[in-house]
């Protein structure tokens, strides 16, 4: 079918590049998801994906909305109850945007990304009626059934959202959709690009919101924001500083407060990092020519990021940090987890011993989304970062 | 353990001869760690004992090592060494303890661990593929996953002859043959069928017992308990899975439970009220932990324990031999999937529990360690106690991490609960009388 082309976030139009960046990041902050609403109010249906990675052009092909649901600055209060203790603040906070019905789902799928999230939508199913489904991304790539396999999930998953949406998702569909896909991601690496060699020309916040905007409008919607932006942001005339470039790892499922982003910006160049990973996971164009979802599970498999929630013997996520580090000519690391996240917290000590034996500076800290105090983790920072500056 | 002993010598022979297994099977363990032998880390979701034990590989059950530090008071010690080492303390304590064990050269309460040459891991619990990769930073060792589907949403289990399954039924094929391959390699080995069908035989033996034993629990009063000797029967049955030894177990394990059913022999004490229980039990506090509820009478008929930590054999799956491989990942695939539902999807398989098994009230005991277990009780107890309306429990500690575990408080959730069982049996009895 034809992918509707609904506008959801128009507050940027027209305006300068500091105006345009502001309403992005006013949109990203806000916990309400207007954009879902609008969305809905127009007539569409949205499919709620969980982090951490989604092929979210099957989604876009039955002319549904995906939306990337990754937590909310939003006090639990409803979703509480439905959760014990030890739990990281994702958990809570999505499930409470949807109790409290501040977003409004048609499907919602999470995947075995660790053994909290894997609980969600069995928990989801139990409180509302639509489909709540996991999607079972391979955890053993490196077999010989892994593409066959996931190639058949994903066509599991097209009859899934054909049922919901009640439109039929044709090859010709799915490619469509692979094409505006593709040029999203073109235009995110290009933003990557330019936080990696010029990343005074804009400010962390500001590229963090580009990137998570990306979850919740029409992927045209954001193509055509990021077309915009970028050629003014590549424009700006904002003097190069002499900071530290620093790799951030550890925003692969649960997002870093907005402010503690910011604070970052402040005190470094952020070069490159995993916020939203799954939105850059495929690195490369998705074919066109052949089966549509077999490309699809070969780029998610053979052209794709790497992060702690994926297993991979090719991929021994310290060598991919490194390797992260290196490409974008970091001078340092910091290494962040959500508090309570186990595949977080467990990669951070294989980071640690690599960084010490490559002997690249890190520093390590938790993070949660509601954390609303920043001042001693910026002195931390800036303590850190200045020894390295004056070393 | 909780069974009486004053009866013949079948009585209680389960739990010694249990116990007896498990001492021997550490001492092979001892025995390989000191002669540098190989040997092959699993887990109790899906070890794939079946062709592990057709190459003769010893088998180390890293959790089960861990809750024996608990169980014999030593587990603060190995986390604080896995601690030291970086491990935040809010990570899951089996895999801390284990690092400690492999810091400390495998010194261990039971006897001394022997290096992996391999491991085998499934997707039954993300945690399972971090600890592995521990392991393989460690030693460099090969390390096998066997990526397992589960169930999609609840209620919505394909089977046999639905392409849907026949997908996932062939992946897991295709990794098991890999397996074989890789088995082969590492030990130097080629696979022998007939061998393979031997110890599929046992399993056979084995799944068929368990699925009989947990059955033959609806009895009242219980044959057993589900917590105290439900846990040596569980080790049994990983650890010994596929072999002769533990099929002869569990053969023997039934005939004395069904020697128990058949004379109304229970265990140890009156048995007030009939419980489930959901989770992990508390380790560092074993046997005070059920104290608290047998105190009150309660005893535990049954368990998700039993279900997941089998690795779903208590479906009593038993494997085709004329397609031993096909039928071992149609196997493997249907009871580690069983064994994840146990902790995802659990609450219509728990209303029918607490139905065949006349069940008083629901347990739930949520652990900071494990979170495949634990993330949904609180939204798993909600919705019982909503639908049916059952008497639940919903306390918190932790299955390794003292620090966490607090008795009194426990108690004092555990006494208010078995108040209210004792009231709502009263006004049931006076609505009668009445």
């Amino acid at each position: 079918m034809t992918t509707t082309v609904t506008r959801t976030f128009d507050e940027w139009r027209d305006k300068t590049l500091a105006e345009a960046l502001f309403e992005c990041r006013e949109m990203v902050e806000s916990p309400e998801f207007e954009t879902v609403r609008r969305w809905r109010e127009a007539g569409g249906k949205v499919a709620g994906h969980f982090q951490v990675y989604f092929p979210e052009e099957i989604v876009h092909a039955a002319g549904m909305l995906p939306f990337k649901v990754r937590g909310a600055p939003v006090e639990a209060n409803r979703a509480d109850s439905n959760f014990g203790s030890y739990l990281c603040s994702i958990l809570k906070t999505s499930l409470e945007l949807v109790l409290t019905d501040r977003v409004e789902l048609d499907l919602f799928v999470s995947h075995p990304i660790c053994d909290a999230a894997r609980n969600l939508s069995a928990i989801w199913g139990r409180n509302f009626d639509y489909p709540c489904q996991i999607l079972y991304l391979p955890q053993n790539p490196n077999s010989a059934g892994s593409l066959e396999y996931l190639r058949h999930e994903y066509d599991r998953m097209r009859r899934v959202v054909e049922e919901v949406s009640g439109h039929e998702i044709t090859d010709e569909d799915l490619r469509n959709s692979i094409t505006v896909f593709n040029e999203n991601r073109r235009l995110l690496r290009e933003l990557y690009d330019i936080k990696k060699d010029t990343p005074w020309l804009i400010a962390a916040e500001d590229a963090y919101a580009l990137v998570s905007l990306a979850g919740m409008i029409p992927r045209e919607e954001h193509n055509e924001l990021l077309a915009t932006l970028l050629p003014m942001i590549r424009e700006n005339t904002t003097k190069r500083e002499d900071r530290i470039r620093v790799v951030f790892e550890g925003g692969f499922c649960e997002q870093p407060p907005f402010d503690l982003v910011r604070m970052l910006g402040r005190t470094c160049y952020l070069v490159d990092d995993d916020f939203h990973i799954g939105m850059r996971w495929i690195t490369e164009d998705v074919p066109l020519d052949g089966d549509p979802l077999e490309n699809l599970a070969v780029s998610y498999v053979e052209h794709s990021s790497y992060s702690s929630v994926q297993h991979d013997l090719r991929k021994p996520k310290e060598k991919m940090l490194m390797r992260r580090i290196r490409r974008a000519g970091a001078d340092a690391a910091i290494l962040a987890s959500a508090k309570m996240c186990e595949p977080g917290l467990e990669e951070q000590v294989a980071y640690t011993h690599a960084l010490d034996t490559e002997g690249v500076a890190y520093f390590v800290s938790e993070f949660e989304e509601s954390m609303t105090s920043f001042d001693q983790l910026e002195l931390q920072v800036e303590t850190f970062l200045e020894n390295l500056l004056f070393a | 353990m909780t069974t009486r002993d004053s009866t013949p010598e079948l009585v209680g022979r389960g739990n010694r001869e249990g116990a007896a297994l498990f001492r021997a099977w550490f001492a092979e363990l001892d025995e390989t760690a000191r002669n540098g032998g190989q040997s092959a880390y699993v887990f109790v979701m899906g070890s794939i004992n079946e062709i592990l034990k057709t190459f003769d590989l010893p088998v180390v059950f890293p959790e089960i090592n861990s809750l024996q530090t608990a169980v014999r008071r030593v587990a603060h010690e190995y986390l604080e060494v896995a601690e030291d080492y970086g491990y935040s303390p809010d990570i899951c304590g089996y895999v801390k303890a284990d690092v400690g064990t492999q810091l400390r050269g495998g010194e261990h309460p039971m006897g001394r661990i022997p290096k992996p040459t391999l491991s085998v891991l499934t997707n039954a619990c993300n945690t399972y593929i971090k600890w592995a990769e521990i392991w393989e930073r460690m030693y460099g060792m090969h390390n096998f996953t066997i990526d397992i589907p589960g169930t999609r949403q609840a209620g919505g289990q394909t089977w046999s002859g639905d392409s849907d399954f026949e997908a996932d039924r062939k992946y897991v094929e295709v990794q098991l043959g890999e397996l074989i391959t890789l088995c082969e390699e590492v030990t130097g080995k080629k696979f022998d069928i007939d061998k393979f069908r031997e110890v599929l035989t046992y399993a056979n033996t084995m799944s068929r017992s368990w699925k009989r034993i947990l059955d033959l629990n609806r009895a009242k009063p219980s044959l057993f308990n589900a917590l105290t000797d439900g846990t040596i029967f569980l080790g049994v049955a990983n650890g010994f899975r596929g072999t002769e030894a533990g099929a002869r177990y569990f053969e023997r394990l039934v005939e004395e439970m069904e020697y128990k059913a058949a004379n109304g022999i229970g265990q140890s004490i009156e048995e007030q009220y009939r419980l489930v229980f959901l989770g992990v039990p508390c380790y560092p506090i074993f046997r005070r932990f059920n104290e608290l509820f047998t105190d009150w009478g309660g005893s535990f008929v049954n368990s998700t324990y039993l279900w997941f930590a089998s690795g779903g054999t208590n479906r009593g799956f038993e494997y085709d031999l004329a397609h031993p491989l096909a039928s071992l990942a149609e196997g493997v695939l249907v009871s580690v999937r069983d064994a994840m539902d146990a902790m995802f999807h659990q609450n219509e398989a728990l209303a029918h529990m607490t139905e065949d098994f006349d069940v008083d009230g629901i347990v739930y005991h949520s652990i900071k360690s494990c979170r495949t277990v634990s993330t949904g009780l609180a939204d798993s107890r909600r919705h019982m106690t909503e639908d049916l309306g059952i008497p639940s429990l919903f306390i918190e500690s932790d299955m390794m991490d003292r620090r966490v575990v607090s008795e009194a408080q426990m108690k004092n959730r555990v006494d208010a609960f078995f108040e209210g069982l004792a009231s709502r049996r009263r006004q049931a009895l006076a609505g009668t009388e009445g």
